[in-house]
């Protein structure tokens, strides 16, 4: 955390006007209003850089890669290739080789659940997650459970949505073989002690996963400093394109974990006797990739490196702040998921009106908002809610924003009472 | 707003403030629940059904304006119909609710109308025949003890 004077210094410097004006899509209109988007958490709008990236590779630079010794194929595999090093950069990895492209963080949890968990969970084993994690963190772990016979274990949090750690380190045991934690909750916004967590998991000797799907654009994020085991995240949620993501594992364990597909561009050899298995990260990457998504991917992170992201953060931090106040003072509203440490998302429900019906009444004044169970059901039921209202935040969002959205629910109290 | 009030008619808010033949009191035969996993919605619907007429029809569960008040004058309406009649219905309502063929429904059942508006919102399609869905998996139950067609 800055200390509040380099905190407000950073905010001057960050210019969320001109970074709005980066994305087309903001200035159209919905219903015949301007569009007010605020469902960054659900996927992030794309700046017009990102868009040139995805249209120049189609335009000027395309091929399949790693296959064609023409020229054409050899830049569009350098260019793929240079995501790596751009994924690595922005996360802080070792090395280029820990960075696996995947179709995006819920594809990279299943992919360590059927390599890393095949070969390593069986019965007496214990897998141990937390009660707000999002469906894509869950089910996976289910299936490979019914598949191998561990047991799956859940870390409640408390009814401020915070995890509530004495429970959680209680929870571990010499059975615990994997600890599956997400850095920020898309459900509340409360943040996890991931550092804690992983040197307590570690403790005993179990491996974690972050599923980094929503921390990615919002935290810091340095593996080695949080010395996870494997890292998740999506491009589309880093105002990249959809279909793209990455799962950072650290070598030593990428080395011995056995592929999960199989198919053309992960492989050393194929004779119909054996098959010498690539080294990783193309061993786990079967089959013709998202190209030109990755390279928009790419783009993406220079783009959201080139931010000033002290100021990015002072900002997202500023709108949190208003947002939460201006939301707490309109009345029957309650805002579910109070934890201190929060970023980016306010989830709420009113007493009048069901967040569906909230929803589409915000939609006709142009506000895009999500309303429903954010693929985290779990968390609804500890809230014992239906759905709730979530708006969440990118660095293109404003205090204006907020102000739309708060007075499009005086429509809905004028309809529902 | 006046498209607002189009789908939100003072009907539809008078049966979602206040369900009809909403919770579990009566005896039933026949029961389903039925869920929208997009938004989490979930009702259960009792049938009681007797010589191939639907003798009693209740809900309980949680879901917003539009699915609520569907399942609430889906009960009033269906109660004493025939079992094949509720059928029909079902296909009926559905019809006005998509906006196929700009159906509109009369014989008693024109107060379902209030739910046209819908058409205009594809998500809230669903909403609209949750309920309805629900019954119709309810009615299809084979596993009761009294069969009476
Ligand atoms: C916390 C969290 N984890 C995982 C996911 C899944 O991401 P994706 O759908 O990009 O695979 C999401 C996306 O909604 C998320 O918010």
């Amino acid at each position: 955390m800055a200390d509040t004077a380099s905190a407000i210094k950073a905010a001057r410097r960050f210019d969320a006007a001109a970074i709005r004006g980066q994305f087309p899509i903001l200035g159209t209109r919905c219903h015949g209003k301007p569009l007010t988007f605020l469902d960054s958490a659900a996927s992030a709008q794309k700046p017009q850089v990102v868009i040139d990236a995805v249209a120049e590779t189609y335009e000027g630079q395309y091929a399949n890669i790693h296959r064609g010794v023409y020229d054409l194929s050899e830049r569009t595999s350098a260019a793929f290739e240079a995501v790596r090093g751009k994924a690595r950069g922005l996360i802080n990895a070792a090395h280029d080789d820990e960075i696996i492209f995947t179709s995006g963080t819920t594809e990279s949890i299943n992919l360590v659940a059927q390599s890393w968990g095949r070969a390593n969970l069986g019965p007496g084993d214990e897998v141990l997650i937390t009660e707000m994690e999002h469906h894509s963190n869950i089910v996976p772990w289910q299936l490979l459970r019914d598949q191998t016979g561990f047991t799956l274990k859940v870390a409640p949090f408390d009814d401020h949505g915070v995890l509530i750690m004495e429970t959680f380190e209680k929870s571990l045991s010499e059975r615990t073989k994997l600890v599956c934690v997400t850095q920020l909750s898309n459900a509340l916004g409360t943040i996890l002690p991931v550092r804690e967590i992983t040197t307590m998991a570690h403790a005993a000797g179990a491996l974690v996963l972050v599923d980094g799907a929503q921390g990615i654009p919002h935290l810091a994020t340095d593996v080695r400093a949080l010395d996870c085991d494997f890292y998740a995240f999506s491009g589309h949620k880093l105002y990249g394109p959809s279909g793209i993501g990455v799962l950072y594992g650290k070598a030593d364990l990428l080395a011995h974990m056995p592929p999960w597909k199989g198919g053309g561009d992960m492989i050393a050899s194929v004779t119909f006797e054996k098959t010498e298995f690539a080294a990783p990260p193309h061993r786990f990457e079967a089959g013709t990739p998202n190209i030109a998504g990755t390279i928009g991917m790419g783009a993406a992170i220079d783009w959201f490196q080139g931010l000033d992201l002290d100021g990015l953060a002072a900002h997202e931090d500023d709108l949190l702040a208003y947002g939460t106040a201006c939301l707490s003072e309109v009345p029957g509203l309650r805002i579910i998921g109070t934890a201190p440490d929060k970023a980016a998302v306010i989830s709420f429900v009113l007493d009048t009106a069901h967040p569906h019906d909230i929803g589409t009444v915000l939609d006709s004044q142009g506000v895009a908002v999500r309303a429903g169970h954010h693929c985290a059901q779990p968390v609804m039921d500890h809230f014992d809610v239906a759905a709730t209202v979530r708006a969440s935040f990118g660095a293109y969002s404003s205090r204006d924003d907020i102000d739309t959205l708060v007075s499009a629910l005086d429509q809905v109290r004028e309809l529902f009472g | 707003m006046s498209e607002l009030r189009d789908l939100y008619q003072e009907v539809i808010l008078d049966h979602s403030r206040s369900p009809r033949n909403f919770g579990h009191h009566q005896p039933s035969n026949r029961q389903a629940k039925g869920n929208n996993p997009l938004c989490g919605d979930k009702f259960t619907v009792y049938v009681l059904v007797e010589d191939g007429i639907v003798k009693d029809l209740s809900f309980e569960g949680r879901g917003c304006a539009i699915s609520t008040a569907s399942a609430s004058l889906m009960t009033e309406l269906l109660k004493g119909r025939t079992e094949d009649d509720a059928q029909a219905m079902f296909e009926r309502f559905h019809a006005v609710v998509t906006g196929e063929k700009g159906e509109e429904l009369d014989d008693g059942l024109d107060k379902l109308n209030v739910l046209a508006g819908v058409r205009g919102y594809p998500m809230r399609v669903k909403c609209a025949t949750l309920a309805w869905h629900t019954l119709k998996a309810a009615l299809k139950q084979t596993d009761e003890t009294v069969v009476t067609e």
